[in-house]
């Protein structure tokens, strides 16, 4: 037990805060988004950059990871080819509930230009997603900007097992 | 966007008329303008046919017979020092006389000189593989493979380079549609929910500029959100643009616009 006692009244107030498990949950969820790396094409350029430090996604809890076990969101930016379509199936299938998906960018969405043989027509058909993000490239604001969608989003969700998994069929 | 229509036919008739343009042609010269080409070409000559021979833009071009390309190419490196195969490709003449034209570049920097060896192959024909001389003529022939369906004989590894090994059809003949045949329009559903799923998902929309004003299941109006499958033919509300709920947010300090600050000095 330290020597000095410190006096919640004075300084910074009772450390108790009244409110409910899924606003408690909810907080911890929205503000700890960790993202998958997923950069396909020129808009990964812009997710990046948002990643680093002149628009600091950190500040956000929102830090990049390698692994899809360890993430929250997965950000697709950029081209999903057929050959791709596969992989970020699986992808998505292993990352651990709950998860989210932004779509980011005009390919993502819809398959943009490439509206061709080799595309996906927007990642929509392989899995599910929960925000687009318009562009052809979003700017970094705008992404931040979809995180901050993404987070009110996760706050006005149910936090307990009741909420269902996304399903895309 | 232009509809799709059948090209089967894109190489008989002309889809473009300009009566001013002429389509221009390089100037072609004599081989024997060239000492080092017409001493090459005696020496080719010699062993195999050459059925056209001309220089290009200060290049030899010689085509040979599909049959003696293997034979032509290791003369080519083990005596007239072309040590290089730069580039190889097919070109799609199927509608014209159901053929492929390939085209082999080469270069020698020994002489500092590069030519270009063409031959036709029938649509079914296979051809000789090149890679026991050139390295490079590996993944060239497997694009050749996988892009036109031009099958090479004794490669070592003759499979699909671009697209995925289970594709059907090759995407660059000209007969091929640009948005796919039904295997490409559906790949991605069949391969990984399955074929009968098809239904559920649904074809794809290749028009990404379309909008529909009262779809409020697949569109949201910015500024005017509601919630998913509202009926909104009678006209929908404003929602402004927030980044936090009215109320504010469980341990997060509202955002105020009006304390934000305008950074002007941007040398600060
Ligand atoms: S939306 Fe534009 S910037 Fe983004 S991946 Fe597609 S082409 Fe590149």
């Amino acid at each position: 037990m330290a020597q000095h006692q410190v006096d919640f009244t004075q300084s910074g107030g009772l450390p108790i805060a009244l409110t409910t498990v899924d606003k408690l949950v909810n907080w911890g969820r929205s503000n700890s988004l960790w993202a998958l790396t997923y950069g396909l094409a020129c808009c990964g350029i812009e997710m990046m950059a948002s990643g680093a430090s002149r628009y600091d996604f950190d500040r956000y809890g929102t830090i990049f990871r390698s692994s899809p076990r360890q993430s929250d969101i997965m950000i697709v930016a950029g081209t999903l080819t057929k050959k791709h379509a596969e992989f970020i199936r699986r992808l998505y299938d292993q990352m651990t509930e709950p998860r989210w998906v932004i779509s980011m960018g005009s390919c993502a969405n819809t398959g943009g230009m490439f509206n061709t043989y080799a595309t996906v027509q927007g990642v929509d058909r392989v899995i599910p997603v929960d925000l687009y993000l318009p562009g052809c490239a979003p700017r970094p604001e705008t992404l931040q900007y979809a995180v901050m969608m993404l987070q009110k989003k996760i706050r006005a969700e149910k936090a307990g097992k009741a909420q269902r998994p996304k399903r895309l069929m | 966007m232009r509809a799709y229509s059948d090209k089967k036919d894109v190489q008989k008739k002309a889809y473009y008329t300009d009566r001013y343009w002429v389509a221009p042609t390089v100037p072609r010269q004599t081989v024997e303008s060239d000492d080092v080409f017409a001493a090459d070409l005696a020496a080719i000559k010699a062993k195999f046919t050459v059925l056209e021979a001309y220089i290009e833009v200060e290049q030899l071009v010689i085509v040979i017979n599909p049959d003696d390309n293997f034979g032509v190419m290791k003369l080519m490196k083990e005596e007239l020092q072309f040590e290089q195969l730069i580039e190889m490709a097919a070109v799609d003449w199927l509608a014209r006389s159901n053929e492929f034209e390939i085209v082999v570049m080469m270069l020698s920097m020994a002489k500092r000189k590069r030519m270009r060896v063409k031959y036709t192959v029938a649509k079914d024909q296979a051809v000789e593989s090149l890679n026991p001389l050139y390295r490079s003529a590996d993944w060239a022939e497997r694009e050749m493979y996988d892009m036109h369906g031009v099958k090479v004989n004794n490669h070592p590894y003759m499979k699909r380079i671009l697209m995925p090994d289970d594709w059907q059809g090759h995407p660059l003949l000209k007969s091929y549609p640009l948005h796919g045949d039904e295997a490409a329009q559906w790949y991605e559903v069949d391969k990984i929910f399955g074929k009968e799923a098809r239904d559920i998902i649904g074809p794809e929309i290749r028009d990404s500029a379309a909008i529909e004003r009262y779809d409020t299941e697949r569109f949201s109006r910015l500024g005017h959100e509601v919630p998913y499958g509202t009926d909104i033919s009678e006209g929908e509300p404003d929602t402004p643009l927030a980044y936090q709920e009215e109320d504010g947010v469980f341990l997060i300090r509202k955002v105020h616009e009006d304390d934000s600050v305008e950074i002007t000095d941007r040398d600060r």
